[in-house]
């Protein structure tokens, strides 16, 4: 133990501030969540009584979230914006962690510097930027050549490139540090047992980095899920769930159906953010 | 033979880096700095100059929200950091083995839900009739409903609720790697609590407090949506700035400028961050 212990009071103290914290950081996710279960048109106390109303009830006034078609619609979208980022993240990611890992070459300090940028940009940036350069070069084509080029215009093309630019970089580095904890001599017998470099990444290489992989693949969809800042500028007709709530909050006025979606995200990424953690551990050794 | 396999593969390798790095990040961020140094003299003609920037040093409301937005978000950042090192200190150094993994799960998984949901939580507590006030008038403590929200206290506070989870993860793993022993010695030597802290405990933390606090720094100057959900019409934050600009007035060359302000500020901090501290990008922020 990292600290005197003589002094009891010092320590009840420090457990009570943390208790603290925890019910802090608690308290909004219960708060979201519970009211999704109040049988009331608003989300506010007093407590009317327990339903599953804001979930699966299909009629007007309370219309649950499994019936809104424009939540389900933005939480389709989502689901294949996150798929789409993630899969694409994951590639360029795995390329980035051999090149920098393996790779030897000029400059590489410069370029892994260059590899971390996005992390350090706002994400309202990264998306005003990328709408001017798309916006540019598809005004240009017009002008130009008379060519409408509908994937340059806000929408799921833009929205997965604008998450993509920063995500990549999270994965990178995810799957860099699993790579650098790698054992080359492994590479090397299986090299002298006459295996072809194919072979040796497919056999060996790749499924030593597979906990990292699908680790990476989980973190950068939940990343792309939950976005906002950076979408909000690249968002077209086609709206993720992010944005078509918060659509319905500043406009609408918030009804209990957004503390029913607010659950099943608050439940269903704290389950993926367990299965991430979990991949990742390494087997007990027996 | 096998250096041209070799210098093939890096190319390969190279190739979707490079694509990334120049379309994604170099290109359209020129872009925008081109966009921000053209003036509108008169309808689809235009000018090079540096008119969006004299505006915006013309318009007190510009600068007063970057700087406001500024100081708020190192305000954050300090609370942050005084609040989560001590809990960081907690799950790495004291928890018992078995707490540890669960406490640091629980931190986790905030993290992984939204924005939007979160701010929507502090929404449902603070508001009019929301828990708290309901509470309060329940217990009997105040007579009339208190609203909590739309003032800058509100907008503190959860912001340190949406980034503390970035400080407290870098914290842990950086103080995880800390050799009880080197603690032990110090008591032993005499050193009092504050000493330790001062003198062992926070000189093998600052890379994971110097990863902590630029993360946070970055992402609370670059947040939109809690300022605008819990401090209503007048958050005056900078981002909102830039989303006027450029989705309202549908003024792109002065919202680009905005934009390149709001990043030429953010890197000026965290650069002036890392020189003081002696610490660099690839080994804080990046170490995690």
């Amino acid at each position: 133990m990292a600290v005197s212990t003589h002094n009891k009071g010092f320590l009840l103290g420090y457990r009570l501030y943390v208790g603290a914290f925890f019910v802090f950081l608690a308290a909004p996710l219960i708060a979201a969540g519970t009211f999704a279960f109040n049988d009331s048109l608003f989300p506010a106390l007093p407590w009317q009584g327990f339903t599953l109303d804001w979930f699966f009830n299909d009629t007007e006034p309370k219309l649950g979230m499994f019936h809104d078609r424009r939540l389900l619609r933005g939480l389709y979208y989502s689901g294949v914006i996150g798929v789409l980022v993630a899969s694409l993240s994951v590639f360029v990611a795995t390329c980035n962690a051999f090149l920098f890992v393996r790779g030897e070459f000029p400059a590489k300090n410069f370029f892994y510097i260059l590899m971390i940028l996005p992390l350090v940009i706002p994400g309202v940036i990264l998306g005003i930027s990328i709408l001017v350069m798309a916006s540019n070069i598809a005004n240009g084509m017009e002008d130009s050549f008379n060519i409408e080029i509908e994937m340059l215009r806000p929408g799921l093309p833009l929205v997965v490139l604008g998450q993509f630019s920063f995500i990549t970089t999270i994965t990178s580095l995810v799957i860099s540090a699993r790579l650098k904890k790698f054992d080359t001599s492994m590479e090397e017998a299986a090299l002298n047992l006459g295996a072809t470099r194919a072979r040796v990444l497919r056999t060996v290489t790749l499924p030593f980095l597979r906990p990292a992989i699908i680790a990476a693949w989980i973190v950068a969809f939940l990343v792309s899920f939950e976005n906002f800042n950076t979408t909000l500028f690249l968002v077209g007709s086609e709206a993720p769930l992010t944005i078509t709530m918060f659509d319905r909050m500043a406009k609408v006025g918030s009804t209990p159906v957004l503390n029913a979606v607010s659950f099943f995200l608050i439940i269903g990424s704290g389950l993926l953010a367990l299965v991430s953690v979990l991949v990742q551990r390494d087997p007990p050794e027996t | 033979m096998q250096g041209d396999v070799k210098r093939l593969s890096l190319i390969l390798l190279f190739a979707p880096f490079a694509l990334w790095i120049v379309l994604l990040i170099i290109l359209p961020h020129l872009g925008m700095v081109y966009l921000s140094l053209r003036e509108k003299v008169a309808p689809r003609v235009y000018e090079f100059g540096f008119g969006n920037y004299i505006d915006f040093i013309q318009e007190p409301i510009y600068w007063n929200t970057l700087l406001r937005t500024g100081s708020m978000s190192i305000l954050v950042t300090v609370l942050a950091l005084l609040i989560g090192f001590p809990i960081a200190y907690y799950i790495a150094k004291i928890a018992g083995r078995r707490s540890r993994g669960a406490l640091f799960l629980l931190c986790l998984i905030p993290l992984w839900v939204s924005d939007l949901i979160r701010a929507f939580g502090w929404i449902l507590l603070l508001r009019e009739t929301g828990v708290i006030s309901t509470s309060l008038q329940k217990v009997g403590l105040i007579s009339e409903p208190v609203e909590f929200l739309y003032n800058d206290a509100t907008v503190i506070v959860g912001l340190v609720y949406t980034v503390i989870l970035f400080m407290i993860v870098p914290l842990v793993s950086t103080l995880d790697g800390m050799d009880d022993a080197m603690v032990e010695a110090g008591y032993n030597l005499g050193g009092s609590g504050p000493t330790v802290l001062r003198r062992i405990i926070i000189p093998y933390a600052m890379p994971g407090i110097v990863a902590g606090c630029i993360v946070v720094f970055m992402l609370t100057a670059g947040s939109y949506l809690t300022p605008i959900l819990l401090g209503g019409k007048n958050s005056s934050w900078f981002t909102e700035q830039i989303y006027d600009q450029f989705i309202t007035r549908f003024n792109w060359e002065s919202g680009a400028a905005f934009g390149f302000l709001l990043l030429a500020f953010t890197s000026l901090v965290v650069w002036a961050g890392l020189r003081l501290t002696g610490q660099n990008l690839a080994n804080t922020v990046a170490k995690n």
